[in-house]
């Protein structure tokens, strides 16, 4: 029958739009402002999950955030599936598709109950810690069988169609929960020109007001909630958001809030919109109106379809026209739960039974019950269920609540619902997540939010004091007081009146005992998302685990997708029941973020696919595009790795490209090095303490290449750096070393040598650098520039300010090919013009443009280091053999000196680099290879280096590689077994490390 | 989700903007040449990394590109001050 | 100590285990121990159990000043593999993963140690190169692993983003099929039991305030709920708060103490088997038996004891996943956590004798603590066990930061997990 259990009067449905919706297969409808949860107990479907543990049925607890039960997956597209949606946070839409996520062959009949019921006495807590080891290699095939059975949703299987994003917020005052509180002190500030954000984790703020049947100022509660929500929406300093949940307070009020903004609307987001935000606030002061979460009470069998939150019963009521039943049934230990049984009554319910387990009870309130023809049992308790797929009947007897016994007689009452209130767990969570525990009430029986040193304060029942005066008296004053401490300017303000009944002090219960000790009555849970029972609980104790965090671990308590928002107390107080301990000395596990869960889509926000990293460009990108190049990331960086032509393989190309430029012309993009600016008296000082080498007589128009240690005498980077005149130097740095360098350089000036006159600047991405390698880069540079490029007056490690192509430029002749080199230098804005211009000009030279791995080897057959790839934080200069660019003695100590001076960098037989020639010339060792000096007869065999750099050489027309080996220096001429693979070994001997022109003629060309 | 005031541009920004840079106050020693072995390992490695008042050098990286000082509390992440290179810090107000 | 098995369980069944005998005792310490373990984790427990086990020493206390295992133990990702590059930390790591591989077994309690594979992912040639230098030192240590192309790795993980239009392309992977993951909290458990088995004291809920000092000789230690309590010998088992207690007894190390974040998402159906992990993109993750899938962040730059970070580093490893999982964009995240990890300037532990005589340090595992357990702790025994200093702790002594004998597993391990 369609929505059998539909109720005129709901206050957040619009009962004039119908909305179509399927669960398991089934189309249903409700109306606009149900969520999935009212919509489906409207059509009287009780059973909606099947637990995790024991495949039992179960039912909507709640009706909100809290919610441990009704789990539902969502989504009509493989794209757009929505694992684990509470559905009592899902408004419905036309068209959503939800289902249930355990039982088979259906939610209804699962066979896993069966197993459930019949091995569920083998299933304690931690039995798998007992079982499950033998025989060990059975281990994978038990855990497959665990891991099926355990999960909830399943991901979608196709990219998320949506996207997200993220906004930077900052505010005077958040205000987190639009419960009366919140809406108090919001109403003030909105009276200032203070920034204010007020959120709530609904679709409409009003909190409790929603359901509750309190008078404020003359109205009722949800129309005085309209009233002050339509002010703050005309009020230009409010920011008031919907369906957005703080989920995480972290340290100086740093809030990030989680905003649901098309969820309600469709699967899909609408074209144009962002699925879901995170809000990253920072707010100077933070009122947390977070309310309370109704504990339900721990009896037998309180699992069952049917038993609620007595809290939730009104607001299916009150806010959605549901009343899920007929027969109501009430446990409660306070005055606020007999509000569900009149809204029962007066909503047409059939009979309504109040169980109360307090022996004394306000006269006022039980004579009310009576007048609604609602039967009151005092001093008594529901102490099990019966039923099995839906609650049929409560068992009910006396409680002597001293001796936490049952007393008198059985009753069995039959009824539809059972509600249950144990009182309130004000929602500390936030509270917590800057690490603050929070404090024991026993007054309240609750847990209150500790001293913080966060610039917050708390208002309403989240502060322990669950009376609406409080929340909004206490709202107002959170708000004039921290007004008044940002100094914007109050109107005297009035208080807000309410009408309410007063309250009689509820009394502490967690755990309705049976018949039958906790460990042998049918199963009591406390955490019902996963299967956690009292008797589970006390097994924990008895077996050790007295801490809470033990008991928590052991049992999984408060793991689940709710963690434990119900469930948390109830287990503290079962826990140090059974071990003799008061609840403050118990203690509290922590509450971490998320407050509640946050698609990994919005916590990625907009940095994902090609916004996922900036990617860096040189000028030149085009150009290298068009010419149909292969790229390479380095660092951030794209570079060009090679060019390769029509039906060339990778090596083809390189093979043709170290040939253009041994015989020929070649250009290198090399923009990315990394370009410091170094300018001020003492930059010439500065140098000779940050490089290895010496600095002092290097003469304006000269280069010099230079090296880098820490101060534990490492190689940490290298370049060459120019002196542009006598106070200022240009400095290049590897590619992926520019911004750790410069950091460096500043952290030695800034904090050692203050005194020293110098200046840095990076101006990497001022300058494109095109570099002309090749015997014939002469007579091509001489095309395009009037510079006189004779070799007497540019030698070699010379630069020169000149115009290229009409450009102005810096011209290095520096060299990392070992061919004569010029690098060309220009603003950047120039650069694809001069790369344009010089490869035009280049045409009739054959002008070959050669990527990163040309360079790789042809730098590599000259012997030249690449740090980071023939180094590894854990070669000093000597272990390279660069002994030459060490000046010991300089006077200033320079970085890396003490270092290198330590005994084990000064040892024998360190790892030193060296050339490997492959005996077998054909064979290229794959980079990374590591050495022995014998083929080892048994593992694990003694290592002696690896290889660094390996390549083909078309120059040498044979392989060659760079290697670290131990004691290699001494061993020239020797040969070592190279692993390139299992069992397979190559034999290399030793040779110096520069293959090709090893006097350096080629470069040094006159 | 530290907040820190530079005490360069006179602004209080947020941790993103700048990088750690370990704990401060850590002098070369002025002849490293005559440091033994255990001076050098001490310089080099050993830190006090206290648990609570922590001095420590944070550089605005994204900001001045300045070193600056800051006492932190390595508890509760408070940021008690920060100064200038070079400079001790106030004394403890609490 | 009853034995655990399938027959225990049923047998117990049948009384509504009511009957289980407890885990491990609650004793009152005695004046004097021969050995004094400080740090009831899985490292420090594990110690307490082979000194028991292998050396014969009985009289000995595990001092915890929370609850057993509540420190990093309970707080990691649970990742366990010794595909580590440099042959020191190999075999030390290797000689833990054996004894992982029998431990449930050794110990009677199943430590759910699943050898589901870690694979080691590789995005620019420089990690290609570096993912075969690390494997095939390796296989020369007797280390299982193979270098996988993107097919390979495609073919272990079909859900991962092996476009080559990502921002960057997986290019290929190191995999170590016999690497995994296990139930961190079982470990302690299962330690603890079987050291309480021995006769192992275990103190909960008592801290460690000094030392009791003769000269430079530590005589035993002073703790807030006992007072003073004599050992002959005293380890020092406290991860992050190693220089904390070094302070105690006067000096420092080469430790800081940083916050680790880890993050779970909800449980959702089995979709991922192995663990993946990728230094270029940041981001380690595996799916636990419950479902969860298990997340580690990377270290914030920044020392803390707050077991909490940065929500910046959480945002960028969660970009990081979903780079390389697309289809986790609508999964949701659960809840996050944050560990005190005990880092050191070359990544790597350090072990063995410390600057007081008696006293006796096992620290500095950074990010590989957990993986370790085992063999930190079956090594660290020894240690403490003999006048020796045994074979594989050798590299890892506190000299090595003057020498500058440094075990630089930066190279190899980058958010190294």
């Amino acid at each position: 029958m369609s929505q059998s259990n539909r109720i005129p009067g709901g206050r957040c449905v619009d009962y004039g739009s119908e909305i179509n919706f399927r669960f398991n297969g089934r189309p249903l409808t409700g109306y606009k402002g149900d969520t999935l949860a009212s919509a489906l107990l409207a059509n009287n479907i009780k059973i909606i999950g099947r637990s995790f543990k024991y495949g039992r049925p179960r039912g909507v607890m709640s009706a909100g955030s809290e919610e441990p039960n009704a789990i539902l997956q969502l989504g009509t597209t493989p794209a757009s599936q929505v694992p684990n949606v509470r559905a009592t946070q899902q408004q419905i839409f036309n068209g959503l598709t939800s289902r249930t996520t355990n039982g088979w062959p259906s939610v209804d009949f699962d066979v896993m109950s069966l197993i459930g019921h019949v091995a569920g006495k083998l299933m304690p807590p931690g039995f798998y810690y007992k079982t499950l080891m033998f025989p060990r290699f059975l281990w994978h095939t038990y855990e497959w069988v665990v891991r099926r059975g355990a999960g909830i949703g399943i991901a979608p299987t196709e990219p998320d169609p949506d996207r997200y994003d993220k906004i930077n917020r900052h505010c005077d005052l958040l205000i987190i929960g639009a419960g009366p509180a919140g809406l108090a002190a919001a109403h003030i500030a909105s009276r200032t020109s203070a920034r204010v954000i007020l959120m709530d984790e609904h679709d409409k703020p009003g909190g409790t007001l929603r359901y509750s049947n309190d008078i404020i100022e003359g109205l009722p509660g949800i129309d005085w909630v309209k009233q002050i929500t339509a002010e703050l929406n005309a009020a230009a300093n409010v920011d008031l958001l919907t369906r957005t949940t703080a989920v995480g307070y972290h340290d100086q009020n740093f809030i990030v809030a989680h905003e649901r903004r098309t969820d309600d609307l469709s699967d899909v987001a609408p074209v144009g919109f962002a699925r879901q935000r995170v809000h990253r606030i920072r707010a100077r002061h933070v009122i947390l109106a977070t309310g309370a979460h109704e504990r339900p009470l721990v009896f037998a069998n309180n699992d069952v379809p049917g038993c609620m939150q007595a809290s939730a019963v009104s607001a299916y009521i009150k806010q959605y026209g549901v009343r899920p039943g007929n027969r109501l049934v009430l446990m409660t230990t306070n005055d606020n739960g007999y509000e569900a049984a009149f809204d029962w009554i007066e909503s047409g319910g059939e009979s309504a039974v109040v169980v109360d387990i307090r022996t004394r009870v306000n006269d006022e309130l039980l004579k009310r019950a009576a007048t609604a023809g609602i039967r009151t049992l005092t001093g008594s308790a529901v102490f099990e269920v019966k039923g099995k797929r839906q609650v049929k009947a409560a068992l009910v007897c006396g409680l002597d609540s001293e001796k936490n016994t049952l007393i008198g007689k059985d009753e069995t009452i039959p009824t539809d619902i059972i509600a249950s209130s144990g009182g309130w767990s004000p929602v500390v969570h936030l509270s917590c997540h800057t690490g603050i525990k929070p404090n024991w009430r026993e007054d309240i029986a609750a847990f209150v939010p500790g001293t913080t040193n966060q610039k917050m304060l708390t208002a309403g029942a989240v502060s322990g004091d669950f009376s609406l005066s409080a929340a909004l008296s206490q709202g107002a004053s959170a708000a004039t007081t921290i007004l008044a401490d940002c100094g914007f300017d109050l109107e005297d303000k009035a208080t807000i009146s309410c009408q309410e009944d007063t309250v009689d002090a509820f009394q502490p219960c967690f755990h309705i005992p049976h018949r039958k000790p906790t460990s042998r009555s049918p199963a009591q849970f406390v955490d019902y998302q996963l299967d956690v029972t009292a008797a589970a609980i006390e097994l924990a104790t008895r077996e050790g685990f007295e801490s809470i965090e033990h008991v928590k671990r052991y049992t999984a308590l408060g793991f689940g997708t709710d963690q434990g928002k119900i469930s948390n107390v109830n287990g503290i107080a079962i826990a140090a029941r059974s071990t003799g301990r008061s609840i403050a000395e118990t203690g509290t596990t922590m509450f971490r973020p998320n407050y509640t869960p946050v698609s990994f889509g919005a916590m990625a926000g907009r940095d994902v696919n090609e916004l996922f990293q900036l990617k860096r460009y040189t000028a030149m990108q085009p150009w290298h595009e068009q010419a149909g190049a292969l790229f390479e990331d380095v660092g951030q960086w794209k570079r060009p790795w090679y060019y390769p032509q029509t039906g060339e393989s990778l090596q083809d190309a390189i093979n043709r490209e170290c040939l253009a430029v041994r015989n020929g012309v070649g250009i290198l993009d090399a923009s990315t090095l990394g370009k410091i600016d170094i300018q001020g008296p003492d930059a010439r000082e500065f140098l000779n303490r940050i490089y290895t080498n010496a600095w002092m007589k290097l003469a304006v128009g000269k280069c010099r290449y230079g090296l880098m240690c820490g101060e534990d005498g490492m190689v940490l980077d290298d370049g060459v750096t120019a002196c542009l005149a006598d106070n200022h130097f240009v400095m290049t740095t590897t590619t992926g070393g520019a911004a750790r360098v410069l950091e460096w350089l500043e952290l030695w000036h800034q904090t050692e040598w203050p005194e020293l006159g110098v200046y840095f600047n990076t101006i990497t991405d001022h300058w494109a650098t095109a570099t002309l390698s090749g015997p014939g880069s002469r007579a091509l540079l001489a095309e395009l520039t009037d510079l006189d490029l004779d070799p007497t007056n540019f030698p070699f490690m010379d630069w020169r300010q000149t115009m290229v192509a009409d450009i102005p430029a810096r011209v290095f002749r520096i060299s990392f090919t070992g061919e004569l080199s010029y690098e060309i230098n220009v603003n950047a804005n120039y650069g694809l013009t001069l790369w344009r211009r010089l490869i035009e000009a280049g045409e009739k030279y054959n002008l070959t443009p050669y990527g990163t791995e040309t360079m790789h080897v042809l730098r590599a057959e000259k012997g030249f280091i690449i740090v980071g790839q023939d180094t590894d934080g854990s070669v000093t200069p000597e272990d390279l053999g660069m002994e030459w660019a060490i000046a010991r003695r300089k006077k200033f100590s320079f970085i890396g000196k003490r270092g290198i001076a330590r005994a084990d960098c000064q040892r024998q037989q360190r790892k030193q680099l060296v050339g490997l020639l492959p005996v077998n010339g054909d064979v290229v060792l794959p980079e990374g290879s590591q050495i022995v000096f014998d083929k080892p007869h048994q593992l694990p065999a003694k290592m002696v280096g690896h290889v660094t750099s390996s390549y083909y050489s078309a120059a040498l027309d044979r392989s060659f590689a760079l290697a670290l080996v131990q004691g290699g220096l001494d061993r020239m001429g020797q040969t070592v077994q190279v692993s390139i693979g299992p069992d397979a070994w190559e034999t290399a001997e030793i040779t110096a490390s520069v293959f090709y022109d090893p006097k350096g003629e080629q470069q040094h060309v006159q | 989700m530290l907040k820190i005031h530079c005490p360069y541009c006179q602004e209080t920004r947020e941790e993103e903007e700048f990088h750690y840079s370990g704990q401060a106050h850590i002098a070369r020693p002025s002849d490293p040449d005559s440091c033994s072995d255990e001076d050098w390992g001490n310089y080099l490695y050993f830190r006090k990394n206290p648990r609570g008042r922590h001095m420590e050098m944070w550089v605005h990286a994204a900001g001045c590109r300045k070193f600056f000082n800051v006492v932190r509390d390595t508890i509760t992440y408070e940021v008690e001050q920060t100064y200038l290179i070079g400079h001790v810090p106030r004394e403890s107000t609490q | 100590m009853e034995k655990y098995s399938a027959y225990s369980l049923f047998k117990h069944a049948l009384g509504h285990h009511e009957n289980w005998q407890r885990q491990w005792r609650n004793p009152e310490p005695k004046k004097h121990y021969d050995v004094i373990i400080i740090g009831g984790g899985g490292h420090g427990l594990a110690t307490a159990y082979y000194l028991a086990k292998n050396h014969g020493i009985h009289n000995i206390a595990v001092i915890e000043k929370g609850y057993l295992g509540g420190g990093n133990t309970g707080r990691n990702t649970t990742i366990v593999r010794s595909n580590y590059l440099w042959d020191e930390s190999a075999q030390l790591y290797e000689h833990a993963l054996k004894l992982w591989e029998g431990l449930s077994q050794d110990l009677n309690y199943n430590v759910m140690f699943s050898q589901r594979g870690v694979l080691n992912l590789g995005h620019t040639l420089q990690d290609m190169r570096d993912i075969e230098r690390r494997v095939s030192a390796n296989r020369l240590n007797g280390i299982d692993g193979k270098v996988l192309d993107v097919d390979g790795v495609r073919r272990i993980v079909p859900i991962l983003n092996t476009s080559q239009n990502a921002r960057f392309p997986v290019l290929g992977a190191s995999w170590q099929p016999r690497g995994g993951v296990a139930r961190h909290d079982a470990v302690a458990w299962g330690y603890a039991r079987g050291a309480d088995g021995l006769g192992v004291d275990l103190l909960q809920q008592c801290a460690v305030t000094g030392f009791e000092m003769s000269g430079n000789q530590v005589r035993g230690v002073v703790t807030n709920r006992y007072g003073t309590i004599e050992a002959d010998r005293v380890g020092c088992v406290v991860a992050g708060n190693s220089g904390v207690l070094a302070g105690y007894a006067g000096f420092e190390l080469p430790i800081e103490s940083h916050p680790l974040q880890a993050l779970v998402s909800e449980p959702i159906k089995p979709v991922l088997d192995t663990v993946v992990m990728s230094n270029q993109v940041h981001g380690y993750i595996s799916q636990s038996d419950k479902g969860d899938l298990v997340i580690g962040a990377g270290i914030d730059s920044y020392t803390g004891y707050g077991q909490r970070g940065s929500f910046t580093t959480i945002e960028h490893t969660i970009a990081a996943i979903v780079e390389l999982f697309p289809v986790f964009s609508r999964v949701r995240m659960n809840r996050q956590w944050g560990g005190i990890v005990d880092t050191t300037p070359d990544a790597c532990p350090i072990m063995g004798a410390s600057p007081v005589e008696n006293l006796y340090l096992n620290c500095g595992w950074g990010t590989g603590g957990f993986k370790a357990t085992p063999g930190s702790g079956h090594v660290f025994a020894e240690c403490l066990a003999s006048d020796d200093v045994p074979q594989l702790a050798r590299p890892f002594s506190l000299q090595r930061f003057y020498s500058g004998a440094l075990i630089d597993e930066h190279g190899a391990a980058g958010v190294a997990h």
